[in-house]
């Protein structure tokens, strides 16, 4: 059996359909026979009648009916077309749910999951990596599944969760990952893995961008150097311990991440082990992000414009000669 | 008037008889005069921070709201909905506390004055972005109807200001799109904030959007209580009982500024002379006593009651601590174990 990134996220939310009563969902498209723009919910509407619902396209209210509901008991999945489109549900997302546990003792669990991040041709409007802005506002967690077992525990989990999740799923991986079984569990959120252990330089990274780290640490083997790279797996929580170990066993950081480079999660790592781990460095940290540009529709300038493989080795040949 | 009332049907809600209701909703309103005049000079003798919010001039719209709503039903009230919140059952102790910062109010000390809620309760807790909580109301009574729950419906305020939103465009579209069990009702105090109707919007007439969304609308007389309970209490039955979404356009003067900081010195001699302007709580008292309703001990007595009510709330919630900072859970949300520590 071969499982792409996409289908472990069509079959958690069967699972999850099947297993509780409570889930609905939510969003363009994705009920009827069409199954969403990237069939994420191919078939579950007839599967589950009544349960997977198109909407308008209303990105405010969608959130905004999501969160009435999921206050009165329900666990609604809300599917965003593109990520970039729910910065027209920002209000909802950040003052609404990010605010409501605070506010009123009453938790919101939703779940709303983002196509994220870019693949050749989309452009400004379909492409980008909205995890840092909802890592910034307070009362969301925000998950960045890098791989298929990923995708598919983390969304189970992403609906368990009591809190408002932001499900950043990567669309260049939807095709490109395979997986042959899809795991019963996975590590809690919150944790970060080690996916390749190494001793010269910690590679930081999430999402889309754990790939392009792994073939450069392939790469720079024939070097001599042994890269160490972690997944992060959710940017919030960030999970600080992992990080500062990491570095501790190799003194150099260089965080990888595609969203656009001022501030952010790459950022926010840095000043973290800066500020608690600085004696454990042996070179200033480094990170890269995509260029501080919308995001280019040719695939030569949008290739040149995320972070790759490339740039990464570059980087981080600069930063190993240091 | 209330000869008009007798003959339409009973509330839902009330089995008394028209009168009966129209004092019960006059003594809510006169319970909001009392309590929020006393806020008013809490706050301007330095007591409460941050703002009070008013609703004078509205009352009868807004007891109209909280009035034919049940046990189970949705209340989304707004900025001046105190006499809706009351009738629907919000103590005033919630109130209160939550002006005054006590820690035992629902918020905590964490937020304040309108913006307070029990959504356990069905009374949702309202964010200052307008026009947000119509589809928040859309999503609650959907979860009823996923559980199978019957004869529910939702009622959710807004003002002519909130009416121009992207958020309240979308709200009244999903909720005609699943066809829920809906009132909206729009009152229209002729100001958002200092900006007159001519600034806020170019339509001939606020109602005229309902056909647009798909709602059935109405317009009401806000300062004719009798008008305000036949309407809104018309458009709760007809959504509970499977119509499709309500719209209810109500028209007031807003008679104070948009809080208390506000002198609402923009509002023109010329629109206070409207019919529109009057206050709807003297017109409800003048109804009372032209047809006899009640006598002036009994007035004087709900009077005496009211205030007897307020201080008791207000002293209650003075004697209570105020949340202190090194002491706060500083925690937004629930899942212990996933809070990012920056320690």
């Amino acid at each position: 059996m071969s499982i792409t990134y996409l289908e472990a996220i069509r079959e958690a939310q069967a699972k999850l359909l099947r297993d509780d009563e409570r889930v609905f969902i939510y969003g363009q498209d994705v009920g009827g026979t069409f199954g969403g723009a990237f069939k994420a919910t191919k078939g579950l509407a007839k599967e589950f009648p009544g349960r997977v619902l198109n909407t308008p396209i209303s990105e405010d209210s969608m959130v905004g009916t999501a969160i009435g509901a999921a206050i009165n008991g329900m666990r609604p999945i809300v599917e965003m077309q593109f990520a970039d489109f729910s910065s027209t549900a920002l209000n909802q997302i950040l003052n609404n749910a990010g605010t409501h546990y605070w506010r009123t003792n009453i938790s919101v669990p939703i779940t709303v999951r983002l196509p994220s991040g870019g693949t050749k041709g989309s452009g400004p409007f379909h492409s980008q990596s909205m995890e840092s802005i909802y890592a910034h506002y307070p009362g969301l967690i925000v998950m960045t599944p890098a791989t298929v077992e990923d995708a598919y525990t983390m969304l189970i989990e992403a609906v368990a969760i009591d809190d408002p999740v932001i499900y950043c799923e990567h669309k260049y991986l939807y095709y490109h990952l395979k997986a042959d079984n899809l795991p019963a569990e996975g590590l809690p959120t919150g944790r970060a893995r080690i996916a390749r252990e190494g001793r010269d330089l910690s590679i930081v990274t999430y999402s889309a961008m754990l790939h392009e780290a792994l073939a450069v640490a392939e790469q720079l083997v024939n070097e001599g150097f042994e890269i160490e790279v972690v997944d992060l797996r959710s940017v919030k929580p960030l999970d600080t311990n992992t990080v500062l170990a990491s570095v501790a066993r190799t003194g150099r950081l260089l965080c990888v991440g595609e969203s656009f480079p001022w501030g952010g999660a790459t950022a926010e790592i840095i000043a973290r082990v800066t500020a608690e781990g600085f004696h454990l460095l042996d070179a200033a940290p480094q990170r890269l992000n995509a260029k501080d540009t919308p995001i280019p529709y040719h695939p030569n300038l949008w290739s040149a414009h995320r972070p790759n493989a490339n740039e990464i080795a570059r980087k981080a040949r600069a930063l190993l000669r240091e | 008037m209330l000869e008009t009332a007798t003959r339409r049907k009973k509330s839902a809600r009330s089995k008394a008889a028209p009168h009966e209701r129209f004092l019960e909703a006059f003594r809510w309103m006169l319970l909001t005069r009392t309590l929020e005049e006393k806020l008013v000079s809490l706050y301007r003798g330095g007591l409460i921070t941050g703002g009070v919010y008013i609703g004078k001039g509205q009352e009868a719209v807004s007891v109209a709201c909280g009035l034919f709503l049940q046990k189970g039903d949705i209340f989304a009230p707004l900025i001046r909905d105190q006499p809706g919140r009351s009738a629907f059952g919000e103590p005033l102790l919630d109130v209160t506390r939550t002006y005054l910062g006590s820690r035992q109010g629902p918020m905590r000390g964490r937020d304040g004055n309108i913006h307070r809620g029990r959504p356990r309760d069905n009374q949702l807790a309202m964010i200052s972005h307008l026009g947000a909580m119509v589809s928040v109301t859309v999503g609650a009574l959907m979860a009823k109807r996923f559980r199978g729950e019957k004869n529910f419906v939702g009622l959710s305020c807004i003002g002519e200001g909130g009416m121009q939103t992207g958020a309240f465009h979308e709200g009244m579209n999903i909720a005609a799109v699943e066809q829920v069990p809906l009132v909206v009702v729009a009152t229209n105090n002729h100001y958002a904030y200092s900006t007159p109707n001519d600034r806020e919007f170019a339509c001939h007439d606020l109602v005229d959007r309902a056909i647009g969304y798909g709602f059935e609308g109405y317009t009401v007389d806000g300062i004719d209580l009798t008008n305000c309970l036949d309407v809104i209490g018309g458009a709760v039955k007809r959504a509970r009982a499977g119509r499709p979404p309500q719209l209810v356009v109500a028209s007031i003067l807003r008679l104070s500024g948009h809080g208390e900081h506000d002198d609402a010195s923009y509002v023109t001699d010329e629109i206070k002379r409207e019919p529109f302007a009057r206050d709807c709580l003297k017109v409800a008292e003048q109804t009372i006593v032209d047809l006899n309703l009640a006598d002036t001990e009994a007035l004087a007595e709900w009077r005496r009651d009211a205030a007897a009510q307020v201080d008791q709330a207000i002293s209650a919630a003075q004697k209570e601590a105020a949340p202190e900072g090194d002491k706060e859970d500083w925690c937004a949300i629930s899942t212990r174990d996933l809070v990012d520590s920056l320690e």
